[in-house]
């Protein structure tokens, strides 16, 4: 069990929790020069690279990392014709790298985000950053929220999120009791407030916020500039948008839950991965009795993405999802699924019988949701095995 | 022939243009400090928050001219609002005697409109009220001549204000305990609890999925991606829950265990509680429509034990439970989170352990029920949905508990007399 995080922790490279345990999953098709940022709280954890795109392109992982790097190839070579349900040309291939990890915990991250604190630590200033947002803001940002001008670790956040209860039962209107300074308030049953295991921990982006296409194009200057200093565990039976741009979670408890769909190259629709994922882990963390939280750490989100390109993605899925989200909000799993893979098997079907009518493309999910339960329980048998390295 | 303006002159003139982009005056010289405060005067540009400039520069001059001009911060509202003043009431339950501090404290955000103050009729002593409110007083001898003086709806301690709720004609209540004051927000500016929960009121919210950047119709906010555009209207909220910096409203145990805890997290979100998740709702600081939800908030649940003490209290957790299974029933939405008040260091959580666990034990049985609580499709309207939670009450709690039988008995009261006096447009008169 981790030790709570003290002020003194929280300086610059801290005490690493879970460091054997959590793998860090990055896709990337660009560059990894992010990572310098943030290279004192990655460097003591062992980090899946998802390489998207042209696999005959070297990628460049800055030294002192340790690391698996798996291209394209890498992906057919392993799965073989399995490899059909990982996306091509799109951030859902790093659902790939959840299922080689042999770790416990995952994070991941897109590789346009940094940790806040990086405006702060003065003479460096990114032009770029401080161009976007009034400076008084950023350092108001900065500072307000760690006046001792220490980084905000999204990974310690994202382990004590995971590490702690959630409490799905019942809202408790001071958010996360189990946070230092908080607790359940008046009126909270007692047998409740054991909590149940966190699945999933969603964090939060300042700067440009994970808007969709028609919104960014009505708002193209908007900045999320709130710092809510709030964790909270979504109530049972409610869903929510999960976004994959800042997540952590338990692989042991909700793993094969959290496949990112079919996205990207010759499919009909994008950016949606996470949001498909989202749903699904919900609908079987609900029926499992586990906990998903929603709030803390933030990190800063630097580039907004096109907003036509995006709506071009996102298009069919803006109609598909006002039949998604009742079928998700409907759907019921059988007492006998007592697995993620049999809840996730049994969604699948689902799919296939209520969304097909929808559209072809969720007759082909249905079947990948299949293929993707099959590769991860051939590359997961149970039991322990070691973490290998990318041949 | 005009001298032409000193540069020193010109440099103040500029900075008295700029001041929203100065974050410290404390380098300046004294005299040039003074020479901006007056023109900042006359240029008409002095806020509150650039008054706490000059405050903060800890220069003697700037004090006295301030008194001597006695210059006073007055409160505008944080965010404006569609509402109409005689639109509002503010409800408050006076458990103590003394409401100077309290109302002088509150005043900025009060003064504009209608309070109705009612006075715990176990209350011996006569209320001290500072004078400038437009408000109405009401004691036991107004109870009893509404509801008449034996009834099941007892109005003693916190319970006192729902006879607020029952006689006022306003579309809009706004309640809080007359221990609490009004709080700062992280700049240090006074929040103003009226027009958050005016604000809430009127901003639809969003119970059937959540967002996670929480209340999308605040200012810099919105729908993140991946949720559905059928669910952004939106529907009405009904009710607002504030929260408390300084003593939480935990129960009597938690505060025992942690008694120096005080909550100093300021949480600058609202948000809405989705539909079917049940909340404990805290009286202590609430917002609500009257016109949405009037009846919903039932003086049911009185425990044997009950103090004046809100941790020797489950009346409002009840009342709360009520009106969010209500809510969920007919569509409408309930929030939580801003606004913050300050709540005043009060009572021995010990002591009150001491006299009552019983609270505390209830619960275990009040949320399953609640929980488990299904509204039939024939039940439309508020009064509707409480008789038939009431029948439900009395028929699975009834036996458990006599504190449950009351309980339900006194919500089919309430609704009676709701539906004769609170809807009528007669008034009894003030004290």
């Amino acid at each position: 069990m981790a030790e709570p995080a003290t002020a003194t922790q929280a300086a610059a490279p801290a005490v690493s929790l879970l460091k054997d345990e959590l793998d860090i999953v990055i896709p990337t098709i660009r560059n990894l020069d992010f990572l310098e940022m943030w290279r004192p709280f990655f460097q003591p954890y062992h980090l899946i690279i998802v390489q998207d795109g042209d696999p005959s392109k070297t990628i460049k992982v800055p030294e002192g990392f340790d690391y698996e790097l798996y291209n394209r190839n890498d992906i057919n070579r392993i799965l073989g014709p399995k490899a059909s349900c990982i996306s091509f040309k799109d951030s859902a291939c790093r659902c790939f790298g959840y299922m080689v990890s042999k770790k416990k915990y995952i994070f991941t991250i897109d590789d346009d985000c940094f940790y806040l604190g990086f405006c702060y630590y003065g003479q460096k200033l990114n032009p770029l950053i401080v161009l976007m947002g009034d400076l008084d803001t950023l350092v108001q940002i900065c500072v307000a929220k760690d006046p001792s001008g220490k980084a905000i670790n999204a990974l310690e956040q994202h382990i004590k999120n995971l590490l702690s209860p959630s409490t799905p039962f019942f809202f408790n209107t001071l958010y996360d009791p189990f946070r230092e300074g908080a607790d359940f308030v008046r009126g909270y049953p007692f047998s409740l407030r054991e909590g149940v295991p966190t699945a999933a921990s969603h964090g939060l982006w300042l700067n440009i916020p994970d808007y969709d296409a028609p919104t960014q194009l009505v708002k193209p200057l908007e900045r999320n500039t709130r710092y809510v200093d709030a964790v909270l565990t979504i109530p049972k039976g409610t869903l929510f948008p999960m976004c994959g741009m800042n997540l952590a979670f338990n692989r042991e408890l909700i793993g094969p839950a959290m496949y990112f769909g079919l996205m990207g190259d010759g499919q009909p629709i994008g950016r949606y991965d996470d949001m498909w994922a989202g749903w699904c882990t919900k609908v079987i963390c609900d029926h499992l009795g586990l906990g998903v939280k929603t709030g803390l750490p933030y990190i800063f989100h630097s580039k907004a993405s096109n907003p036509f390109v995006n709506l071009r993605k996102e298009y069919k899925g803006i109609y598909w999802q006002e039949e998604i989200i009742p079928f998700f909000q409907q759907a019921v799993l059988p007492k006998d699924c007592t697995t993620v893979q049999k809840c996730y098997i049994e969604l699948a079907k689902q799919v296939k019988e209520k969304l097909s009518k929808v559209d072809p493309y969720f007759d082909k999910l249905a079947d990948a949701m299949v293929t993707w339960i099959e590769a991860w329980d051939e590359l997961n048998p149970t039991g322990p095995v070691p973490n290998g390295k990318a041949a | 022939m005009r001298t032409s303006p000193s540069l020193l002159s010109l440099t103040i003139d500029s900075a008295v243009l700029n001041l929203s982009n100065i974050a410290d005056l404390s380098p300046l010289p004294d005299h040039i400090v003074i020479d901006l405060f007056l023109r900042t005067l006359r240029a008409g540009k002095l806020t509150e928050k650039v008054l706490k400039l000059f405050i903060d520069t800890g220069k003697d001059e700037v004090f006295s001219l301030i008194q001597a001009l006695n210059i006073q911060v007055t409160l505008t509202p944080v965010l404006p609002t569609t509402i109409k003043d005689d639109e509002v009431d503010i409800v408050i339950g006076a458990l103590r005697s003394d409401l100077t501090t309290f109302m002088n404290e509150w005043r900025p955000m009060f003064s504009r409109f209608h309070l109705i103050i009612v006075k715990d009729p176990d209350l011996k002593e006569e209320l001290k009220i500072p004078e400038g409110f437009n408000l109405d007083v009401y004691g036991k001898p107004d109870m009893d001549q509404v509801v008449g003086s034996s009834t099941s709806i007892l109005f003693s301690g916190y319970s006192c204000r729902y006879f607020g709720y029952l006689v006022s004609r306003k579309k809009y209540i706004i309640s809080v305990d007359d221990d609490c004051l009004p709080a700062q927000d992280p700049k240090g500016f006074l929040v103003d609890a009226v027009a958050q929960h005016i604000s809430n009121l009127t901003n639809p919210a969003t119970p059937f999925f959540f967002n996670t950047l929480y209340d999308p119709y605040a200012e810099g906010a919105d729908f993140v991606r991946g949720y559905p555009f059928s669910l952004r209207g939106g529907v009405k909220c009904a009710l607002s829950c504030g929260l408390w910096l300084n003593l939480a409203d935990h129960d009597a145990p938690t505060q025992a265990l942690k008694a120096r805890q005080r909550n100093s997290r300021y949480v600058d979100a609202v948000m809405t509680v989705p539909a079917r998740s049940l909340v404990p709702i805290s009286g202590i600081n609430i917002a609500f429509e009257r016109e949405a939800v009037g009846p919903a908030l039932v003086p049911a649940l009185k425990l044997a034990g009950e103090g004046k003490c809100r941790w020797e209290t489950m009346e409002d957790i009840w009342s709360g439970l009520c009106v969010k299974v209500v809510c969920d029933h007919l569509g409408l939405g309930v929030k939580t989170g801003l606004p913050y008040i300050w709540r005043t260091d009060r009572g021995d959580p010990i002591a009150s352990l001491k006299k009552e666990w019983e609270g505390v034990k209830l619960m275990e049985e009040v949320i399953p029920f609640f929980q488990s609580v299904r509204l039939p499709r024939e039940a439309t309207t508020v009064e509707e949905c409480i008789v038939e939670v009431a029948n439900s009450v009395k028929e699975r709690l009834g036996s458990m508990d006599p504190v449950f039988a009351r309980a339900a008995k006194a919500m089919l009261d309430w609704v009676k007399l709701w539906q004769s006096v609170g809807s009528s447009s007669s008034r009894s008169s003030a004290v």
